[in-house]
């Protein structure tokens, strides 16, 4: 499904994110991303839907090597990858159905087919209640999993999270740990990148270190 | 095609939004173009009345008047009238005898006392022609042969003023067209800035919106609509300025040509001309929008 071969990346003036990274990922799984602040977590998971690009090697998804894709090609993979910001990104203007709304304003789908999905989405997360709630009145576990509703709602084939239970307690933590579980099971590949890597029982278990790939098993 | 209508409502409904967002700002931007469009307008419509006033009063088709001279015989003017009546360049003739004249005159008030001073009728026969082409070298060929026939002593072009005027109000069109042109750069330069700022405003949201996959288009469409919108509204308010200015000045324009024996009533902007106005400020509109985006979306 998703393939990093020989994969570097260099930020000016020179640093090294991420150093000769081969790693493949299957189909369904659920892959939890460890390693230390600084490592190249992040990198590694933006450079899958093209938020970044590498310096060398290729990053290929389902056999498509994103840093090949061109401008039209780009945003059609975007919308098949489901991402958990580390900063939510959630727009704090709009309620939060709305902000559940906005992909599936983008995948192009009829309002009332939308209002639908969006609902469901929101209820897998346990928050249909507070759709008209501004994130702002929301919690930090309440946003995280509105962020959570915002990248499952297109019904993506990848789901990324990037730090997912930061900041939160550990009973908020283990919630959205499991609300992440629960798409796992439904034959979404999952991806997270954590320092709390107990949450995830049963996931495969790939570190990173200044960079590179030290532990994948 | 569902799918690219709803998108095309959901871009319309958001451009409304947007407009609806901060209204004093819109309303003042709407104001601003409404003026810049109303001017070429407004210039547009005062000529096209007062060429339809020109037009109301003075003869529209071009004619010649042959004098002949005042010891002419009535066979000389025959002669004229014979050669006329077989000229291919000629639409038709009218014979007027210098009796014809000199009665019409004195039917006038004054010139009966004046004209009674004089011992002989002062006046000469005349051909009043129409000619066939009305190209201005046509009609002048056509002057100078006559000019050489026996016994014609002088040949007026009587439609000169109105070929004065229609020229003149050739060129107030052409005025009016420039202006245009030129206040559009200003619509332009509205719309471009207006939607600068909006692009500012929703920075967050298009940057998420380019994370979760939108296309260029998905997120410039409602900025286009917008400026459609813009332009549309702006040209709304310049044909209310200008159907408000006619309004307003048919009345007094109206008595004023009756006082000098005229009927004229001042039109407003027709079905064509509104159309035309409002596609305009719409395509301007739509313009400013596309250039801004192409400048500033590129830079977000």
């Amino acid at each position: 499904m998703i393939r990093f071969e020989q994969v570097g990346k260099r930020y000016p003036p020179g640093i090294d994110a991420l150093v000769g990274i081969d790693l493949e990922i299957g189909r369904g799984e659920l892959v939890v991303l460890g390693g230390h602040s600084g490592a190249g977590k992040s990198t590694l998971l933006k450079l899958i839907p093209a938020y970044e690009c590498a310096t060398s090697g290729s990053v290929l998804v389902a056999g498509q090597n994103v840093g090949a894709l061109g401008r039209a090609a780009l945003p059609v993979l975007r919308r098949h990858i489901g991402y958990v910001f580390q900063d939510q990104k959630l727009l704090f203007d709009r309620n939060a159905l709305d902000n559940v709304l906005l992909p599936l304003a983008i995948h192009g789908f009829t309002p009332r087919e939308a209002l639908r999905r969006a609902r469901a989405a929101l209820d897998k997360v346990g928050l249909l209640a507070r759709e008209k709630a501004l994130p702002i009145a929301l919690s930090g576990g309440e946003q995280q999993r509105l962020a959570i509703a915002r990248a499952v709602v297109g019904r993506p084939n990848i789901l990324i999270a990037d730090e997912p239970t930061a900041h939160l307690d550990n009973e908020t933590a283990d919630d959205i740990a499991r609300i992440l579980g629960e798409f796992h099971r439904v034959g979404v590949t999952v991806l997270v990148a954590t320092y709390a890597k107990h949450l995830f029982a049963g996931a495969r278990h790939v570190v990173l270190d200044h960079g590179r790939l030290r532990e994948a098993g | 095609m569902s799918v690219w209508l709803h998108a095309q409502r959901a871009a319309i409904a958001l451009a409304f939004s947007r407009l609806w967002v901060a209204p004093v700002g819109s309303a003042l931007a709407l104001l601003a173009i409404g003026v810049v469009l109303a001017l070429p307008a407004g210039t547009w419509l005062l000529v096209k009345n007062a060429d339809r006033l020109v037009r109301g009063t003075a003869p529209a088709t071009p004619e010649l008047t042959l004098f002949l001279a005042v010891d002419a015989e009535p066979a000389a003017t025959d002669a004229v009238v014979q050669r006329l009546s077989a000229h291919g360049g000629v639409r038709t003739y009218r014979r007027v005898t210098r009796e014809e004249t000199l009665a019409r005159l004195q039917a006038e008030e004054g010139m009966r006392e004046v004209l009674e001073l004089l011992p002989n009728n002062p006046f000469s026969d005349a051909v009043i022609v129409v000619p066939r082409d009305e190209s201005p070298q046509a009609i002048e060929a056509l002057a100078a042969e006559a000019r050489s026939w026996p016994r014609v002593e002088h040949v007026a072009l009587d439609a000169g003023l109105a070929r004065k005027l229609d020229a003149l109000f050739r060129a107030g069109r052409i005025a009016a067209g420039l202006l245009a042109g030129l206040l559009a750069l200003g619509l332009l330069a509205i719309t471009f800035n207006t939607i600068r700022l909006q692009v500012l405003t929703a920075r967050a949201e298009i940057e998420v919106a380019r994370l979760l996959g939108a296309s260029d288009t998905f997120i410039r469409r409602p900025f286009l609509w917008f400026g459609l919108l813009q332009g549309f509204c702006g040209g709304l308010l310049a044909w209310l300025a200008t159907a408000g200015a006619a309004s307003l000045l048919a009345e007094p324009l109206s008595e004023l040509a009756r006082l000098y024996g005229a009927e004229f009533v001042f039109m407003p902007l027709d079905a064509g001309e509104t159309v035309a106005l409002l596609a305009c400020a719409m395509t301007v509109g739509w313009l400013g929008a596309a250039l801004s985006l192409r400048q500033h979306l590129n830079a977000e």
